[in-house]
């Protein structure tokens, strides 16, 4: 086991007035290679859950194990645990600050006491993991990129300090659409041939659909799901609706079709798959019709 | 009514090149529409929505609002009444340190009485549901309730149009349907006529009419089926198909008779059940 | 860490009561003139009545010691101090001497004065800031200030700005907590070495919290401008101030109260 949360609680402003329960009783591991998706609506404690995860945050009641060791047993550990786990914010361009892309991306390895040959090494392979070109950006100043550009940069600082696992939260918000779907790209990338292990937070259910392995639905600070999303999807439904959480598109059109009596099969999470389900029951349709 | 009339907006600002952000554009707004603008990025939509309210001027051609022409500094309080203008992020256009203080913001600024400003401000606020908010501070706010406080501040000055760019694109989607809601409602029980710019495809799909803006350029302009039925062309301006119509289009290539621009689920889900 | 979530601008406590209700202007005055007195005067008889004055006041309020007492507490260590530099500093009659250290009933007297005079002046602000929203304030400071317009002052543009301010500082404080985690999340560390260093490493959270600062500030003025904004002239106000029959009571009673301190001062 990589990450191991024991019945870990955080509370805002302990023991005052304004005290408020973000994390309730969490348990949850995650192993390496896992890609992981988490939906929740907004204040149900997701980007708290987030920072317990690379000690940024300390639980108010229970333990953060990483490789089985507590992490807040040892504070100078601290530094090892954000090695391993890269975290980046919502809207992560607004933490950039150097003159080149080539020193911001090397603003983390550098804090590592990393530098030289190795540095620039770091400084490349993070760029070329983002689809940044090395020569043509690494003088440019990140302020006179676009977007779309600038995030890249971001997370490429994050990149850069090599951590086994990627925590994005909403890696895609505000980005046009052509910028969104290539960011999707860029993900999958990450998880398929970098070999990293994924947290991603979305609100964009078609994205967590089509690139998580597993789910978690968070409310209310706790963890009330964890599953396939084939599962989730399929057989949670009503627990979801409930929450005000949506489906994917596609999977909705199927459940609603089911939920009208249709035989449908509905954990379907593409239009690729919806489409094999439509016509694999109209060719039974069919076959049906001939034999009677 | 708006008019744009053969409107271009050069950028000059501080680099050395220009930058055509808006290139003849001809368009006519009418009273009550209902109109979405979608582009990719650096279309020119935001340039777009700043000269309607003369926040930018054109560098040729003229933008007309009402017989008011958006170049003539006299009239142009008189054009700023007439158009409520959201922006992006909601952090950035409240002022006022509670909600009903910032809502009163505009009127203040045009010089309306104190007994009709309280009335006003009362009245915008329950149009946008946020009544009970009203002596909230806005950072405690969530993204869409902020937006709706913006939209109400719009309202109580009695704004005729209203011009949302990208109001959602920072909220989660609770607060997007949040602002759909109001802003659909403005439309037909409040006669506003809304210009919408999204990048948001399912939201475009909810107009009555959809602009597409391409390199300071009108690409194309009709019903949203109009729009979404050509996907090939949605690709080459860079602009995703909304979901549902990708699937659709699916589906009849692969030689089910289904029309290719369906929108939405529920019509999605209608067409299916007539083959299964 | 996440320190700025519910906080609440400004120190302000909200009841319903009749020194709330009063207009702002009223109590900007009469905290001012209260801290002239309270600079001026060398007589305890002064600080008894203000001391009085304010008590009576504060608990007309309905706002609990609790926070009167939390506004004291950043300034105790400079109360102390100064007792004790007047307690040894003062020449005069001997209470008892170890050394060269020697303490003297003028220095206790003296001290105990200076001591009072800064929790009065302190009681003052808190009263003021604990019973007047924000707004209130802002706004009876730029109507008071409206005064000096003939003079060209900017009273306008001075409310707008602290409005602007006050609204944005816990935007900003969120941002600001915001950046630091994110740089840590970077292996930025701002916890270890020196002063120098210390101050070096805050490099990563001033910059993008100017930049982002920057970029808000911008927008905000274009939102402004599209809602019809050009200063202050020809503006009217939501929040219309008038002397009603409570102002003009507390009126009586505050100028009742600064004449008996001017003439115990002049007698």
């Amino acid at each position: 086991m990589f990450i191991y949360l024991e019945n870990a609680s955080y509370t805002y402003n302990l023991n005052m007035p304004f005290e408020t329960k973000a994390l309730d009783s969490i348990n949850l591991s995650i192993d390496r290679g896992e890609f992981i998706g988490i939906i929740g609506h907004t204040g149900c404690g997701k980007t708290t859950l987030l920072q317990l995860l690379n000690g940024l945050l300390e639980p108010t009641i229970g333990h953060v194990f990483i490789d089985g060791v507590d992490i807040h047993q040892n504070k100078k550990g601290l530094k090892e645990i954000r090695k391993k786990i890269g975290l980046t914010f919502q809207y992560p361009e607004n933490q950039l600050f150097e003159e080149s892309i080539y020193k911001e991306i090397a603003f983390g390895p550098r804090n590592l006491g990393i530098t030289d040959d190795l540095l620039d090494e770091r400084v490349k392979k993070a760029m070329k993991m983002v689809e940044l070109d090395y020569n043509q950006y690494k003088d440019r100043s990140p302020f006179e990129l676009s977007g779309g550009e600038m995030r890249r940069v971001a997370i490429a600082s994050v990149l850069a300090i090599d951590p086994e696992i990627i925590i994005l939260d909403e890696p895609t918000a505000s980005l046009d659409p052509q910028s969104h779907a290539s960011f999707l790209t860029l993900i999958k990338n990450l998880y398929q041939k970098y070999h990293k292990t994924m947290i991603l937070v979305s609100h964009n259910m078609d994205v967590i659909a089509e690139l998580a392995q597993r789910v978690l639905v968070m409310e209310k600070g706790k963890i009330i799901m964890d599953s396939t999303p084939r599962n989730i999807f399929q057989e949670s439904v009503e627990q979801l609706e409930k929450i005000g959480l949506e489906l994917p598109q596609v999977t909705y059109v199927m459940h609603r079709l089911k939920q009208m009596g249709k035989e449908v099969n509905s954990g379907v999470l593409t239009i690729e798959e919806a489409k094999e389900e439509i016509f694999s029951i109209l060719k039974v349709k069919k076959s049906n019709n001939e034999i009677f | 009514m708006i008019k744009f009339d053969h409107v271009t907006h050069i950028y000059t600002g501080d680099r050395e090149h220009e930058i055509v952000s808006l290139s003849d554009i001809n368009l006519e707004i009418h009273d009550g529409d209902f109109i979405a603008c979608i582009g990719a990025n650096a279309s020119g939509k935001s340039t777009f929505a700043k000269h309607i309210n003369g926040l930018l001027v054109p560098s040729e051609g003229n933008v007309i609002v009402d017989d008011y022409n958006t170049r003539d500094k006299k009239s142009i309080w008189e054009i700023r009444k007439k158009i409520g203008i959201v922006f992006q992020n909601p952090d950035n256009q409240l002022v006022a340190t509670t909600i009903e203080d910032d809502v009163a913001f505009g009127l203040e600024n045009i010089g309306i009485e104190e007994a009709e400003m309280k009335r006003r401000v009362a009245w915008a606020l329950d149009l946008v549901g946020m009544a009970e908010l009203k002596d909230s501070e806005p950072h405690l706010l969530s993204g869409g309730q902020k937006q709706r406080v913006v939209i109400a501040g719009a309202l109580a000055m009695h704004t005729t149009y209203l011009v949302l760019d990208e109001p959602t694109s920072m909220l989660d989607p609770r607060g997007r349907k949040e602002v759909l809601e109001i802003v659909k409602k403005l439309n037909k029980e409040e006669d506003i006529t809304i210009i919408y710019i999204t990048h948001f495809m399912s939201e475009a799909a909810e107009f009555k009419k959809i602009i597409v803006l391409d390199k300071g350029r009108i690409a194309l302009q009709g019903t949203p089926k109009d729009i979404f039925g050509r996907i090939d062309l949605l690709k080459e301006l860079h602009l995703e198909t909304p979901q549902i119509t990708k699937f659709a289009r699916l589906l009849s290539e692969n030689g089910l008779n289904i029309p290719p621009d369906i929108l939405t689920g529920e019509e999605m889900i209608k067409e299916l059940c007539l083959y299964i | 860490m996440k320190f700025f979530r519910n906080l609440t601008i400004g120190q302000y406590v909200h009841k319903d009561s009749p020194i709330h209700k009063l207009d702002p202007r009223i109590k900007i005055l009469t905290s001012l003139l209260m801290m002239i007195l309270i600079f001026l005067t060398e007589s305890w008889w002064s600080f008894l009545i203000i001391g009085f004055f304010f008590t009576v006041n504060i608990w007309l309020s309905k706002v609990q010691i609790k926070y009167v007492l939390r506004g004291l507490k950043p300034i105790l260590v400079l109360i102390i101090l100064t007792l004790f530099i007047h307690l040894f500093t003062t020449p005069g009659e001997v209470i008892f001497q170890i050394g060269v250290i020697r303490m003297t009933w003028e220095g206790l007297s003296r001290g105990m004065f200076i001591a009072v005079r800064l929790f009065l002046l302190i009681l003052t602000t808190s009263w003021l800031t604990l019973t007047t929203s924000p707004i209130a304030l802002t706004d009876g400071i730029e109507r008071l200030l409206s005064f000096f317009k003939i003079i060209g002052f900017p009273a306008h543009e001075i409310a707008m700005m602290m409005t602007i301010a006050l609204r944005f500082i816990p935007t900003l404080m969120e941002e600001t907590e915001k950046i630091i985690k994110a740089q840590m999340s970077r292996g930025a560390d701002f916890e270890s070495g020196n002063i120098l260093k210390r101050m070096k490493n805050m490099i990563p959270i001033i910059i993008p919290l100017f930049i982002n600062a920057f970029h808000r500030a911008d927008e905000l003025a274009i939102a402004m401008e599209a809602r019809c904004y050009r200063g202050g002239e020809g503006r009217t106000h939501y929040r219309a101030l008038s002397f009603k029959y409570l102002d003009k009571v507390f009126f009586m009673i505050i100028s009742f109260t600064i004449a008996l301190i001017i003439i115990i001062n002049v007698v």
